[in-house]
């Protein structure tokens, strides 16, 4: 980067590694420290985030509450029936049953459960985009939303809805500057990615619990759900096609057996408060599990902490990991030295996460002058928003916005997450709406900026000579505005 | 794929609708008198509005752009000199009613050719960019006496015009307004050298041409009625600042010009149909930062001029006049050899015109409104008592 103009340096600092250069910002003079020194100042749970609810918080209220709707039904179900007693003809038989009353009731609790979530999710997403606005280490905050979108959790899962911002919140941005292993510890404990990839649902074949069920009931067998083992070794760690074998998923799923979520009623194992990880022994399959050819023997629990041990320093993980990063910051197909250097890093540091970014930030290949990253919709909105001077989210509702540019937020409908890629966002339907959210957007603004001024102040030594000019022509300042926001140079970074 | 020109009659066919929805932004004050202040954003084309077609350089001047007087309808005909482009049909029948006046070859102070900054020195009233820094509009509120503390804002934010001590709080509508074709084209101009966004781009523009915009053609009927609904209401705002985009028409000229002023034409019926009686005592001002090239260009448009032209209707207006100290259009007549000269004076118009409106006097008027400027003696006999 030696030979790159201070300037453009510090562009790409500002809008490839963070969230977009600000208006009044200054471009670093030091663009490597400028990001290095971010380490030291981030908050993982900065003013944006403290007055969401966690996990915990969400899982007490909404079992406290369906306890209360649920007995309420039951009291006027009572009433209700009390009167069907006594004869009222006008009634049909259809919801004369109590068995068809409870139903309805139950779904109109969860109904009622189902929306309070979407508001839950509707303020966490709010949350991000305020966070993504005022921080001051919009390299870290990138990296967070790097991560949550490695440990991608789906809400379209409807019980999601209101752990999903929790779950960025708990199990992402407190380990985004530790070590891999401790992320992807928390992450798999997390309630969120325990009920998306149905691990509360697994029970081991041969466990108490099991047995003890088949001798109630020998027509309903209760058993292992591998999706939690499967995507942890696909998605989150190894990488798919790495060697792994369907032997070794199964293993890990016997291995990850007991690994549950406290629930809301009655004793949990030690006491544990309601929506907090819980080892399940009941659940737990015994004995002793092969995965890749190594022998775990440990008992409960840490039977499977053992194998994310090793699975989080495996080789194929530093690849896969190094890979990833490696295209998050600087090609869709990045460059191979760049990314084995990453992966060694990564494996001689144990997964050390801040020694991979160091790494990463001090490659010539990462500041390569060319912007070939086309940013993704939530790239794009947090950067236009921060050019355009927005500190604080206002009244603007961040869900609904990302959801009309095609990426509605821990909603990827995939445990994959999104792409990471030009093809996924450049597409004709797309640029539209983004041409029309940034006349929105620009629309608000007014003209409180000079567009004239603006442009090299977000793009310093990177503006094209085209979109100058295109933009000190438009003929009023909202779309000179608009036209810096969708022009080629800002789409991508 | 599409190629540029084809994309550029989709556009001008697909929609239709001035800045897709013009905004609106409304003041109350102590009168029953209403002001209405129309803003052209974009440099609208003032030859081609009000058509000098006795001038014998204008065809030439214009080629394929000319407006052909010869073959459009007698209404057309403002008198021996001037005719009005064809869209504005509705504007004839004013004109032709006593309704409604033109006022040629005026200008701003402004004298250069910066879209940002001609609009500037326009909403301003000052004689430079950025020397003042409320609105005209808004000093002109304060001079008729603002009644309320919340006056009622349809824009996401306040135009310049109406910015100052007077206030005027602002609205931002929810729903994701489609973008303006005016936005469209440049974005197309500006994918041209993109190996990647231009393709995309015309496939989108291609498929939006295909599914049509039938609710564009709506806009300009329901903005002029809901300003209509605002203002005649005995206890509504009294002033209002309507917002209309797309008129740098640097190419296709014709089509979007012609839709442009449809549009508008369509917005300014149907606020005189919604203001029923109130109507007789509005005035509507429709002004355009400057004007443009008296020559086309070689894109099939004009480039950034100087003067233009600027519109007056309503119930009061002492019509069927075009008021021209016409300069001409032979070489030496114009401006740096290129733009309609400005021989008439836009703030003294504008001070002239709200004065009489609202029945304020003309010179302290334009003392308010337009001292930096230097207060030119104001254009009177504009409103009828």
């Amino acid at each position: 980067m030696e030979s790159l103009p201070t300037a453009r340096a510090g562009a790409i600092a500002m809008n490839r590694f963070g969230l977009g250069a600000r208006a009044d910002e200054t471009p670093p003079s030091d663009p490597q420290r400028w990001l290095l020194d971010q380490f030291a100042r981030y908050e993982p749970l900065p003013a944006a985030w403290r007055g969401e609810p966690g996990t915990v918080a969400i899982t007490t209220r909404f079992g406290e509450e369906r306890q209360q709707r649920m007995a309420d039904a039951a009291a006027s179900g009572a009433t209700h029936g009390a009167h069907g007693a006594h004869g009222a003809a006008s009634m049909t038989a259809a919801s004369d049953t109590p068995q068809a009353e409870r139903q309805a009731a139950r779904q109109a609790v969860n109904r009622a459960i189902r929306r309070e979530g979407v508001e839950v999710y509707r303020n966490a997403v709010n949350a991000r985009l305020a966070s993504a606005l005022d921080t001051e280490t919009p390299f870290v905050e990138r990296l967070v939303h790097f991560w949550s979108n490695h440990f991608a959790v789906s809400v379209d899962k409807p019980a999601l809805a209101g752990l999903a911002g929790s779950f960025e919140m708990e199990a992402i941005r407190p380990h985004v500057l530790g070590r891999f292993e401790d992320m992807l510890v928390a992450v798999e404990q997390h309630a969120a990615m325990q009920i998306f990839l149905d691990q509360v649902r697994s029970v081991g074949p041969d466990s108490r619990a099991a047995l003890r069920a088949d001798q109630r009931d020998p027509a309903h067998k209760r058993g292992l759900n591998e999706n939690l083992g499967r995507e942890i070794m696909e998605l989150h760690t190894l990488g798919a096609r790495t060697g792994y074998t369907q032997d070794d998923v199964t293993e890990f799923a016997r291995a990850l057996t007991g690994w549950s979520v406290a629930g809301v009623r009655g004793p949990q194992p030690g006491n544990a408060e309601p929506g907090a990880f819980v080892f399940r022994p009941a659940l737990h399959e015994p004995g002793a599990r092969t995965v890749m050819g190594r022998r775990y023997d440990q008992a409960g629990e840490a039977q499977a902490l053992a194998i994310l041990h090793d699975l989080a320093h495996a080789p194929a993980t530093s690849r896969h990991i190094a890979f990833q990063l490696a295209r998050h910051f600087v090609a869709d197909n990045p460059p191979p030295a760049l990314a084995n250097h990453l992966a060694q890093v990564y494996e001689q540091s144990g997964g050390d996460l801040p020694t991979v970014y160091r790494a990463m930030v001090e490659s010539p290949q990462a500041w390569s002058a060319a912007a070939t990253k086309f940013k993704t919709p939530w790239e794009w909105t947090v950067s236009s928003m921060r050019a355009l001077g927005w500190r604080e989210r206002g009244d603007l509702n961040a869900a609904p916005l990302l959801a009309q540019l095609g990426q509605p937020i821990w909603r990827p409908g995939s445990p994959a997450g999104y792409d990471d890629i030009a093809a996924s966002w450049a597409a004709p339907d797309a640029l539209v709406r983004r041409v029309e959210v940034a006349q929105r957007l620009t629309a608000r603004v007014g003209d409180r900026l000079d567009p004239r001024t603006l442009g090299p102040a977000v793009l310093p030594g990177t503006l094209s000579a085209a979109t100058a000019t295109a933009v000190s022509h438009a003929e009023s300042v909202p779309t000179a505005l608009a036209l810096l926001l969708v022009s080629p140079d800002f789409l991508r970074r | 794929m599409l190629s540029r020109r084809r994309f550029l009659r989709v556009a001008a066919t697909g929609a239709g609708a001035m800045l897709v929805a013009p905004q609106i932004v409304f003041a109350s004050a102590a009168t029953d008198r209403r002001f209405v202040f129309v803003i052209q954003r974009g440099a609208a084309d003032g030859l081609n509005i009000v058509v000098p077609y006795a001038e014998p350089a204008y065809a030439s001047l214009r080629g394929p752009l000319a407006i052909d007087t010869a073959n459009t309808a007698n209404a057309a005909k403002l008198n021996g000199t001037f005719a009005l482009h064809p869209s504005l049909a509705q504007m004839a029948q004013m004109y032709h009613a006593g309704q409604a006046l033109f006022v040629h070859a005026v200008a701003s102070p402004y004298r250069d050719r910066s879209h940002f900054d001609g609009q500037n020195v326009l909403e301003t009233g000052g004689s430079a960019p950025y020397q003042v820094k409320d609105g005209w509009l808004n000093r002109l509120v304060g001079l008729v006496g603002a009644t309320r503390e919340n006056a009622i804002a349809l824009a996401p934010t306040v135009p310049l015009a109406l910015r100052g001590t007077a206030r005027a709080t602002s609205y931002a509508p929810s729903a994701l307004p489609a973008a303006s074709d005016d936005l469209l084209t440049r974005v197309a101009a500006l994918y041209e050298g993109d190996a990647q966004l231009r393709g995309l781009w015309a496939s989108a523009m291609n498929a939006r041409g295909l599914a049509g915009d039938a609710s564009a053609h709506q806009a300009p009927a329901s903005v002029g009625k809901l300003a209509a609904q605002f203002l005649a209401r005995a206890d509504g705002p009294r002033i209002a600042m309507i917002e209309t985009g797309g008129w740098d028409t640097h190419s296709a000229q014709n089509a979007r010009l012609a839709n442009q002023l449809k549009a508008l034409d369509t917005l300014l019926a149907a606020l005189r149909d919604g203001l029923g009686p109130a109507w007789d005592r509005t005035t509507v001002l429709v002004a355009t930062e400057f004007g443009r090239t008296a020559a086309a260009n070689g894109t099939g448009g004009t480039d950034h001029g100087q003067a233009s032209v600027a519109m007056l209707a309503g119930g009061a207006v002492a019509g069927g006049r075009v008021l021209a100290d016409w300069p001409g259009l032979r070489p030496a007549d114009l401006y740096e050899q290129r733009d309609l000269k400005p021989t008439a004076s836009l703030d003294a118009l504008i001070a002239g015109a709200a004065a009489e409106s609202l029945r304020l006097d003309p010179q302290r008027t334009a003392a308010a409104l337009f001292a930096q400027a230097g207060a030119q003696r104001p254009i009177t006999g504009l409103i009828r008592a």
